[in-house]
């Protein structure tokens, strides 16, 4: 086979990997569809990384390939080849070659790392907001509002927003691959750090990527990026009072069942997820995801996946710190309706 | 007669429990890994099923943590070390021309301990509290008391560290043997391949094992004593545990996989009919594999939160590693080059090995660089990457090994066709179940997840997955339909049987006698054997005149002192809860562990046993087979 037609049957294999990573995967889910900064340096990296190790196995599997049909044993050879021990010019090509390689790779890795690093913390413009992970939720803290939120960080767009990581319980990473890499949630106080930015509006998915028990694949969250004022009207009116449900028996059953827990708006506990606005949240739990058109079993209106949820949060997610609460079927209807329109006017 | 006395020979059952031969140790590793490979492979089966498709509820998410746990635990420490030990066991005394290992005692102890850790560990299951479910690497405090309430994670504590202490022994055991047992002019750089990479994997087990049992010590300490090593509330550090586990974690991937490439070496030397390309660069860069395998461990850990200067100097040092990784491969291929290279099958795991291992490697590089590993860490990137190593690499090696040294271990030539095609269906299903994964993590699959939602775009590539993993367990049927086809062939493996041998093990019968070399063989070069047959002689030139033969005795304090150690591993778990007598029987019965394993090894201190002799009379009627 000439060198030519070797390469015309390889440029579709490599225009197929092309647009493999080109095009990949959801852009608010996927490492190879970068939509922030840091997870576009990442990408570059990924990229430079990428084709150098597909030359180098081009390269060897085209030798293999070579060397298994040229030197195959015919039927009935005896003959002995000649016993080679090898050969200096050769050993110190493949060690240089690579050594040029790595070169190539290791500074701009270095360089990165130092990139990712920097400590936007003291940047006035950076919006800070702690991240703290429990076994199977998320809950951020905007330490600069004085406000707090579970399960879906809302970021004005374009702004840096530096990350404090730490957990409740047991070790979590924090991870939104469209972007930023992820980093762990240490238990013992020590906390680490982060930044991202996300130049476009929309919703990104956030996964936990840390083995925390038997939810773990279950431990989702959204991050929201949205305009300035937008942001602005949400963080005000997360702090605004909320009216409690107008059933006095559903209220009744709500204050003393759930907000032993729970908290909207200035009432109730801060040990569990804040619920405040639930009502205009893309999903409930992080996993069942609100839509008036759902496709597929974890999709449903907000009305009845804050019902599917209040049911039985551990048929949902299993092992989680909820439980089974004993409610009435008036009262779980009524609190799901009441959840389910505790919306905060934000978007516009 | 010399005999000093009388020798006690078992038979059936009693003969395997007290056998000390290297070459039966080797077997009964074989069937215990072999036996724990089943197992394990059923566990990813299992995994696969589960998700071959989106919000399965196959199994549930606790069972599903434990089928993860108990997968790769198994597959790491109870399936492919033991195997290795089986290879090295069967083939390095052989190989270096000596009559057995240093310590033939200490070898059973090191199969047994092995063996009852592995057991004790399995014994999880049947347990109401279930197997262990934090994951095979353990992290704190996920795997602390206050999380792992139930007894998974003691077994996991005492069954690894009891296994530990085998391997320990073995790795040493095996240092010793080819530092001192090598025959008349074997010098160690005339020694082959698989026992120089013997050699160095023993010598990482010397350092990193103990790390391992330090750590296990303190999570037991955890656990069943309320301390507080990895508890932060407590003063306790957890990123600690995550510093001790990979520190011995992972210098153990270059423990499993140095065998491996040994044995790739000596198999496409053998069948390419050519002395092996690059000799004293292979041995160096296995020496400086397993140098600069002690030196990269946080790469496992680079969104732990070290800090730029460590993630960078890491990153470096992991990159590293491919220099040397990289010279191996290319002396692969230009061993090929102008040979003349016999597809046999287990050539076929030998040549299929090297493209796949470096796919394995080069994504190892691209995890290498931390920032982008930031996106990689944890994802079924890390899954496809490692399995690329670990089954690509260290599996294709061992499966590679089992079919060239099969006739040697048993007598019998493994059926070749049956042997081709085993080796296609597992390596197509290996790449299909692998090969894919890369991508399910690029595209932000996170790994160890008990179920993923619809309509992420992961469901095509997990259906292909899990189909290749069917594959891969059709093949591996078909490997022991093979064993159990060959098993009932006549014993008549040829000393030589591919003809091509080039090293000792090759000069003696096939299976060797239970004292291998009836004359210690004077080596004259490298490739011993293969310099006879091209300077024209049949065999090796014997190294001392035809004598009576020194052998150890057959023991079954091996078997008790390990024993001893299951019972305690047994009473230390349930101290708090088995009350039925007195408070704490647990303890009781820890001690009365203890109590066997120093007493086997007080008998053992006491009694003087010599061994005994094969006079020359014997060795005419080829002396016992073994
Ligand atoms: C024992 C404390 C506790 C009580 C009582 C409790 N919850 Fe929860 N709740 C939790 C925890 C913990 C979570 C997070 C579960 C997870 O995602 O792992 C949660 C999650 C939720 C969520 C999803 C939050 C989100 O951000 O998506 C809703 C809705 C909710 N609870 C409603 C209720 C209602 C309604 C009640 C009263 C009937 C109630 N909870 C009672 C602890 C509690
Ligand atoms: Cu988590």
């Amino acid at each position: 086979m000439n060198r030519w037609q070797f390469f015309k049957r390889l440029a579709p294999l490599l225009a197929l990997m092309v647009l493999v990573l080109s095009a990949c995967g959801r852009a608010d889910l996927s490492a190879l569809n970068p939509q922030g900064p840091v997870a576009q340096e990442q990408f570059g990296l990924m990229k430079l990384a990428f084709s150098i190790m597909v030359g180098v196995v081009v390269i060897v599997f085209a030798l293999c390939l070579f060397v298994i049909i040229r030197f195959r044993r015919r039927r009935g050879d005896k003959s002995i080849p000649k016993q080679v021990e090898g050969s200096h010019k050769l050993e110190i090509i493949w060690t240089v070659i690579p050594i040029i390689l790595l070169i190539i790779l290791g500074v701009p890795t270095v360089q990165t790392v130092f990139n990712l690093s920097k400590d936007h913390s003291n940047d006035p413009d950076a919006v800070k907001v702690i991240v703290t992970s429990h076994q199977y939720w998320w809950e951020f803290e905007y330490p600069e509002l004085g406000i707090k939120t579970a399960q879906e960080l809302v970021i004005p767009k374009g702004k840096t927003i530096t990350i404090e990581a730490k957990t409740a319980d047991v070790l979590h990473s924090f991870w939104v691959p469209s972007l930023a890499g992820k980093i762990d949630t240490n238990p013992g106080g020590s906390t680490n750090k982060m930044f991202f930015s996300a130049p476009k509006e929309g919703v990104y998915l956030g996964k936990c990527a840390e083995l925390c028990g038997p939810s773990h694949g279950l431990m989702d969250f959204k991050v929201k990026s949205v305009d300035d004022a937008s942001f602005d009207r949400w963080a005000a009116a997360l702090q605004a009072p909320v009216a409690m449900p107008s059933d006095p028996v559903v209220a009744a059953a709500f204050e003393s069942k759930c907000l032993v827990c729970h908290a909207v708006g200035d009432k109730g506990g801060p040990l569990y997820p804040n619920l405040t606005g639930i009502g205009s949240r893309d999903s409930v739990g992080g996993i069942l995801i609100n839509t008036d058109d759902p496709k597929y079993s974890n999709e449903g209106s907000t009305y009845d996946n804050l019902h599917r949820w209040i049911e039985n949060p551990d048929d949902i997610k299993p092992g989680n710190l909820m439980g089974q609460i004993d409610l009435t079927q008036q009262e779980l209807d009524g609190i799901a309706k009441y959840l389910s329109e505790l919306t905060l006017d934000y978007e516009q | 007669m010399a005999q000093g006395h009388a020798v006690k020979r078992y038979s059936g059952l009693m003969d395997w429990l007290t056998t000390v031969d290297h070459k039966k140790i080797g077997i009964l590793y074989l069937i215990a890994g072999g036996f724990f490979f089943l197992v394990g492979g059923l566990e990813a089966l299992l995994i696969r099923i589960q998700l071959w498709k989106p919000l399965n509820d196959f199994v549930s998410a606790d069972t599903y943590n434990e089928l993860i746990t108990m997968h790769g635990t198994t597959m790491i420490f109870l399936a492919a070390m033991p195997m290795l030990f089986a290879l090295m066991n069967a083939v390095v005394p052989l190989q270096i021309g000596a009559r057995d290992v240093a310590f033939p005692f200490v070898n059973a102890l090191g199969f047994w301990t092995f063996f009852f850790g592995a057991v004790l560990l399995n014994v999880s299951w049947f347990t109401s509290t279930g197997a262990p479910a934090a994951g095979w690497t353990a992290y704190a405090p996920l795997s602390g008391p206050a999380f792992s309430t139930g007894h998974g994670m003691d077994y996991y504590v005492l069954g690894l560290q009891i296994a530990g202490i085998g391997t320990l022994i073995g790795g040493i055991n095996f240092l010793v043997t080819i530092i001192n047992m090598r025959a008349p002019g074997m010098t160690f750089m005339r020694m082959p391949l698989f026992t120089w990479t013997s050699f160095i994997t023993s010598a990482l087990i010397l350092f990193a094992f103990p790390a391992l049992a330090v750590g296990l010590a303190a999570l037991m300490f955890d656990r069943v004593f309320d301390a507080n090593f990895f508890d932060p509330n407590n003063g306790g550090n957890a990123v600690l545990w995550e510093h001790i586990f990979w520190i011995f974690g992972h210098p153990e991937v270059y423990i499993l996989i140095l065998p491996a490439f040994g044995v790739i070496s000596e198999v496409i030397s053998t069948f390419s009919r050519k002395r092996l390309f690059g000799y004293s660069s292979m041995v160096f860069a296995t020496i400086l594999i397993g140098f600069l395998g002690f030196m990269v461990w946080a790469h496992h850990m680079f969104t732990t939160g070290l800090g730029p200067v460590a993630n960078a100097l890491f990153s470096i040092a992991t990159m590293l590693i491919a220099v040397p990784t990289g010279i191996k491969i290319f002396n692969w291929i230009f061993t090929m080059w102008g040979g003349s290279i016999k597809f046999t099958s287990a050539n076929l795991y030998a040549v299929g090995f090297i493209p796949t291992f470096v796919m394995g490697g080069v994504t190892g590089v691209m995890l290498a660089a931390a920032p982008a590993d930031f996106q990689y860490h944890d994802t079924y990137f890390v899954v496809a990457h490692f399995h690329y190593v670990i089954v690509g690499g260290l599996i294709l090696g061992i499966f590679s090994g089992l079919h060239y040294w099969w006739p040697k271990m048993f007598g019998r030539i493994l059926n070749e066709t049956l042997g081709k095609w085993t080796f296609w269906i597992f390596y197509i299903g290996f790449h299909l179940t692998f090969f894919i994964q890369h991508f399910l993590g690029l595209l932000g699959m996170p790994r160890r997840i008990w179920t993923y939602l619809d309509g992420l775009g992961f469901n095509e590539m997990n259906l292909i997955s899990t189909i290749g993993a069917i594959m891969m367990g059709i093949g591996t049927i078909m490997f022991i339909l093979n064993v159990v086809i060959t098993n009932a062939k006549p014993q008549n493996a040829a000393d030589d049987p591919w003809e091509d041998g080039r090293t000792l093990e090759w000069t003696i019968p096939s299976p060797p006698p239970e004292y291998n070399f009836k004359q210690t063989p004077l080596v004259r070069g490298y490739d011993a054997y293969w310099k006879e047959k091209m300077d024209g002689h049949k065999g090796m030139t014997p190294a001392e005149p035809i004598g009576s033969i020194h052998m150890p005795s057959p023991s079954i304090l091996p078997f008790t002192m390990s024993l001893g150690l299951f019972i305690t591993g047994f009473g230390l778990m349930y101290s708090r809860d088995w009350t039925f007598i007195t408070e704490h029987i647990g303890f009781y019965v820890a001690g009365l562990g203890l109590l066997i394993t120093f007493g086997s090894m007080f008998l053992r201190s006491v009694y003087d046993d010599h061994g005994f002799h094969i006079e020359p009379e014997e060795l005419e009627d080829k002396g016992v087979k073994a």
